[in-house]
C-alpha cells in the first residue's frame, strides 16, 4: 500500500532518459536551424542598434527637449511635461541617463513590435471565433509561464544579447496589446456595425473607419499595459545581456549595493510612471467626444 | 407628380424567412401551412416572415405596420438584404436583390438605397459634418463633393451650426436629424427608415415627420417607413401594410384602413384614431344630386374635419367636392361628416365580432 503514500512516479533512469531526449531533440534543433532562425531576426537587431545609437549618442539636451515635446503633444497638459522634465533631470543628475536611454530605446523597439504584432492578431481574432479558442490557451501560457523558464531556449537558439532579451520582453508584453485588440473591436456596438453594412462599407472600410476607431480606448489601454509590462521584464532581460537599467539592478542584486539597487529601481519607475501619464492622458485625449454628454 | 419622382419601384414576392439552423429544409413544409407555434415547438424554427408580397409604388410612402414580434424590422431589412430571406425575390427597378453577389450588393447598398435607424446608428467619433458624408466617403466621392452635399443637407434638416458637434453633445430630435441628413445626403432613390421616429418625444416625432414629409415633396424618394404607431402611419403612408405574427393582414391606402378594417384585429386598432384627420372627404362623399350644388367648394383631398369647419362656418348643408382641377365630384354634408366619424357599433365589423 506504499503507492497510496508515496506518489508512484516514473522509475529514475527512465525519466533522466526522457528529459534527455528532449533535450537532445532541441539540441539538435538549434544546430541545424539556429542559424537561419538568428538570420531572420537581424533586421531586428539592426532596428535595436539604430535605435541605441539615436538615443545615446544624440546629445542629451536635445533629447531631453524632444522627450518633453513628445510629452505635450500627447497630453497637453502642463503638469505632466513638468514632472517628467524634473524627473528626467534627476535620472541624469545621478549619472543614469546613459543606462535610462538604453532601457528607452528597448521599451520603444518592444512596444513597436508587439503593436505590430498584437494589433493584427487581435483584428483576426475578433472576427474568427476559432483563431480565438487556439490563441487564447497561447496567450494564457504566455502569461503565466515564469519568463526564465523560456528564456532558456530563447538563449540556446539565439545565444546571449540584445534580440534574445527583446524576444523575451516581447512574448511577456504583447498578450495584453492582442487581447485588448480582440476586445476592444467585439465591443463595438451592433447598431452601428449594421449601418455601416447597410452604406455599403466593405470589410476594410469597416474596419478603419468605424472599427479601429470605436476600439481605440482598449487598444490605447492595451499599448499601456505592453509598456508597463516591458518595462517589468527589463531586469530579467538583463540577465541574457541587454544593457540598460535592468543591469545595475541585477550588478546590485550579486554584490549587495544597496543604493545602486535603489536608484536603478527608482529611475525604472520613474519613466514607468511618465510612459504611463503621457500614454493615458492621450489616450483621453482621443475619445473627447465621449465625455461630453447632452443634457 | 409622378413623373418628379427620383425613386425606383421595389416589390417584395413570396418572401419567407425562417431563422434557425436548417432554414430551407422547413420552406415547404410551411408554404403548406405549417403554423409558426407548430414550426418552433416541432423543429424548433422560427417563422420571422410568411409568403409576404408587397408593391411599393415609385415615389411614394409606403408604411409598414405592426406592433413588435409582428416582423417589420426583419422585413425592411430585406429590402436591402442586411438579412438574407428563406425564399422569395425582392425586386429593386426590376432587379432581384436576392441574387446579387456580395460586389453587386455593396454596390446596391451604397448607391440605390440609404436607411435611417432607431438608434440613430451613429459613429459617435465622428462630429455631425463627418457622420454625413460617411455614406458619401464610402462610395469615394471628392471631399468638396462629400462636403457640398453635407452642408445643404444639414442646413435642410434644421442642424446648421451644428457640423462640429459631436453625435452625444445633441438631444434626440438632433441626433435623428443627423441620421436623415446622412441618409438623404446619399441621394439614393430609396430611403429605408426602421422605427426611425420610434425613440423620440410625441411633439418631437410629430416634428420629424413634418420634416420628412416637406422633403419627401421635393426629392419624391421611395420610402419605406416601419412603425409600430398607427397614427404616424396614417399621417406618413401613402400606402399602408399591417404586418401581425409576420403575415400581412392588410393593405392599401389610409382611407381603406380606417374605412374598410380587414378584420378585428385591425378594426380594434383603427377604433383609437382620430377619424376626423384621417378620413378624406372623397372616401365619404355623396353622389351629386339633383339639389341644388352648394357655391363653397371642398378639394377631395381634404380631410372631413376641415369639411366639418367650412360647413360650420358656412352655415351650409352640404359642400360640393371638387378634384385638383376644380370640376365637382359630388357633394359632403354634415350627416356624411358624422357617419364617417361615429361609425355605428352595429356595423360589419361589429357583427363579425
Amino acid at each position: 500500500m506504499d503507492w497510496l503514500i508515496r506518489f508512484p512516479h516514473m522509475d529514475d533512469a527512465r525519466l533522466a532518459a526522457f528529459k534527455k531526449a528532449i533535450d537532445e531533440g532541441f539540441r539538435a534543433f538549434t544546430r541545424a536551424y539556429g542559424d537561419g532562425i538568428e538570420a531572420l531576426f537581424q533586421p531586428l537587431q539592426v532596428f535595436l542598434i539604430q535605435s541605441e545609437r539615436l538615443l545615446t549618442t544624440t546629445p542629451w539636451s536635445i533629447v531631453f527637449l524632444v522627450i518633453l515635446a513628445l510629452a505635450w503633444i500627447g497630453s497637453r497638459n502642463w503638469r505632466i511635461v513638468a514632472g517628467s522634465a524634473v524627473t528626467l533631470l534627476l535620472i541624469g543628475y545621478l549619472d543614469m541617463w546613459q543606462d535610462t536611454m538604453k532601457t528607452v530605446s528597448m521599451i520603444f523597439v518592444c512596444t513597436v513590435l508587439a503593436i505590430a504584432i498584437g494589433l493584427p492578431l487581435g483584428v483576426a481574432m475578433s472576427r474568427s471565433p476559432r483563431l480565438r479558442a487556439v490563441v487564447n490557451p497561447v496567450l494564457d501560457v504566455m502569461q503565466t509561464m515564469p519568463s526564465f523558464v523560456y528564456l532558456i531556449p530563447v538563449v540556446m537558439l539565439l545565444g546571449i544579447g540584445k534580440v534574445p532579451g527583446l524576444i523575451a520582453v516581447v512574448i511577456y508584453a504583447v498578450p495584453p496589446m492582442i487581447r485588448l485588440t480582440d476586445l476592444g473591436i467585439r465591443l463595438v456596438d451592433r447598431d452601428v456595425l449594421e449601418a455601416a453594412d447597410a452604406f455599403g462599407a466593405s470589410p476594410w472600410q469597416k474596419l478603419v473607419k468605424v472599427q479601429l476607431p470605436l476600439a481605440m480606448p482598449n487598444i490605447m489601454a492595451g499599448i499601456n499595459q505592453t509598456i508597463m509590462m516591458a518595462l517589468a521584464m527589463v531586469v530579467i532581460a538583463a540577465m541574457i545581456g541587454v544593457q540598460g537599467l535592468g543591469q545595475g539592478v541585477l550588478k546590485a542584486i550579486s554584490n549587495q549595493y544597496f543604493t545602486l539597487g535603489l536608484f536603478n529601481g527608482l529611475a525604472i519607475v520613474c519613466i514607468a510612471i511618465i510612459f504611463d501619464r503621457v500614454s493615458q492622458a492621450y489616450g483621453r485625449r482621443l475619445q473627447k467626444h465621449q465625455e461630453a454628454v447632452h443634457g | 407628380m409622378a413623373d418628379a419622382t427620383s425613386g425606383i419601384s421595389v416589390e417584395i414576392r413570396h418572401l419567407f424567412k425562417i431563422f434557425g439552423a436548417e432554414p430551407h429544409k422547413h420552406v415547404e413544409a410551411v408554404r403548406a401551412g405549417l403554423s409558426k407555434t407548430e414550426l418552433n415547438e416541432k423543429h424548433h424554427h422560427v417563422l420571422g416572415l410568411r409568403d409576404i408580397s408587397i408593391e411599393m409604388p415609385a415615389g411614394g410612402i409606403q408604411v409598414i405596420m405592426g406592433l413588435s414580434g409582428s416582423g417589420k424590422s426583419t422585413l425592411i431589412r430585406h429590402v436591402n438584404r442586411l438579412i438574407e430571406p428563406t425564399a422569395g425575390e425582392v425586386l429593386v427597378g426590376g432587379v432581384d436583390v436576392v441574387k446579387m453577389s456580395e460586389a453587386e450588393l455593396r454596390n446596391f447598398r451604397r448607391h440605390r438605397t440609404a436607411m435611417v435607424f432607431q438608434k440613430f446608428a451613429l459613429l459617435p467619433h465622428r462630429t455631425v459634418l463627418d457622420n454625413v458624408v460617411f455614406g458619401l466617403e464610402l462610395q469615394g466621392v471628392s471631399r468638396t463633393a462629400q462636403l457640398e452635399a453635407a452642408m445643404r443637407w444639414i442646413e435642410r434638416v434644421g442642424l446648421k451650426g451644428f457640423e462640429n458637434r459631436y453625435p452625444n453633445q445633441l438631444s434626440g430630435g438632433m441626433q435623428q436629424r443627423v441620421g436623415l441628413a446622412r441618409a438623404l445626403a446619399n441621394d439614393a432613390p430609396i430611403l429605408l427608415m426602421d422605427e426611425a421616429y420610434s425613440a423620440l418625444d410625441p411633439l418631437i416625432r410629430v416634428d420629424m415627420q413634418t420634416v420628412l414629409l416637406d422633403i419627401q415633396k421635393e426629392v419624391r424618394k421611395t420610402i419605406v417607413f416601419i412603425t409600430h404607431d398607427l397614427d404616424e402611419a396614417l399621417r406618413l403612408g401613402d400606402r399602408i401594410a399591417i404586418l401581425r405574427d409576420g403575415e400581412v393582414v392588410q393593405q392599401g391606402t389610409s382611407q381603406d384602413i380606417v374605412l374598410r378594417p380587414a378584420d378585428d384585429y385591425i378594426a380594434n386598432f383603427v377604433k383609437e384614431v382620430n377619424r376626423g384627420r384621417v378620413v378624406r372627404v372623397g372616401s365619404t362623399m355623396e353622389p351629386l344630386g339633383s339639389e341644388p350644388v352648394s357655391s363653397v367648394t371642398i378639394d377631395a383631398e381634404a380631410t372631413i374635419e376641415a369639411a366639418a369647419h367650412l360647413l360650420r362656418a358656412h352655415r351650409l348643408e352640404a359642400l360640393t367636392v371638387v378634384d385638383p382641377a376644380g370640376r365637382p365630384l359630388g357633394r359632403i354634408m354634415m350627416r356624411d361628416v358624422l357617419a364617417a366619424m361615429f361609425p355605428e357599433e352595429s356595423g360589419e365589423v361589429a357583427k363579425r365580432a
